[in-house]
């Protein structure tokens, strides 16, 4: 990612003049306009701003669960309305998409732990594998539990 | 807002949050909103449910389930948009827009978790 910036050249900041902006002190700087769509170019561009899309997704299932214990709280009858706008075929469709985000974010998150912290034994770097393969075994069991729990409810 | 000081703060947010999210969101929005309307589990009796969000334990994990992932979103989008289409001039619009979602969600689950 990268860092955010508040500058902004003279002629942003003077509304931009028809002729280019003449500073006493130093020339304007050369900044070649980048597309909005850069990222389309290459592959991996584009699964960099998938992930990071991942984000969305996110919040969406945050806004699920919300919903949820709204309904779980009104009651039986509001319980019953949120079950039934979950089967409907655009919820549906809006959450298949969002589960794949979230495996998204889920395997680039435990792939990129080994990347982001050096884990050293006996002065050796531990290999990546020794890093995810336990958070993808954590995974795992967390969700078997949390089917379970849920399971023993119905 | 974001400066020097303030970032490792929102960095620490985005990084607990994003571990919260990959080890135990795809679960719960699997079983709700996949299992569950397609059939494949049964869906937990209302009472039962209830009862079980009425728990401590599953009130503090339904927090931190809400809260933490709201703000690895709110990091993650603000720089997307940062960076995906390059609109340095609405920093603080974007800012404020993630952010205020975070704290609502936040103090939304926070609420809803109290009186539950």
């Amino acid at each position: 990612m990268s860092s955010s910036g508040q500058a902004s050249t003279p002629a942003q900041a003077s509304g931009g003049a028809t002729s280019p902006a003449y500073t006493e002190f130093h020339p304007r700087w050369y900044r070649p306009q980048v597309s909005t769509y850069w990222w389309l170019g290459k592959w991996a561009y584009v699964k960099f701003i998938l992930r990071e899309l991942s984000s969305v997704a996110v919040a969406w299932t945050v806004a699920i669960i919300l919903l949820q214990m709204f309904a779980l709280i009104r009651g039986q009858q509001a319980y019953l309305r949120f079950e039934h706008v979950m089967r409907a075929p655009w919820m549906i469709g809006l959450n298949v998409i969002a589960f794949a985000f979230l495996l998204l974010h889920s395997i680039t998150w435990f792939n990129l732990a080994p990347k982001a912290m050096v884990v050293r034994v006996r002065g050796r770097r531990l290999p990546a594998p020794l890093i995810s393969g336990p958070q993808y075994l954590a995974w795992i069991v967390i969700s078997a539990i949390v089917v379970a729990i849920i399971v023993s409810r119905g | 807002m974001v400066n020097r000081e303030t970032e490792p703060i929102f960095w620490t947010l985005f990084s607990a949050g994003g571990v919260v999210a990959a080890l135990f969101l795809p679960v719960q929005l699997f079983i709700f909103a996949l299992a569950v309307p397609f059939g494949w589990m049964h869906a937990p009796a209302y009472e039962s449910l209830r009862a079980l969000v009425h728990s401590p334990i599953t009130r503090i994990y339904l927090f931190v389930l809400c809260s933490l992932p709201l703000f690895h979103f709110a990091h993650r989008f603000r720089y997307t948009l940062y960076d995906g289409l390059q609109i340095k001039h609405l920093n603080e619009v974007v800012f404020a827009g993630c952010y205020g979602i975070a704290v609502l969600g936040t103090l939304a689950a926070a609420y809803l978790l109290w009186v539950v």
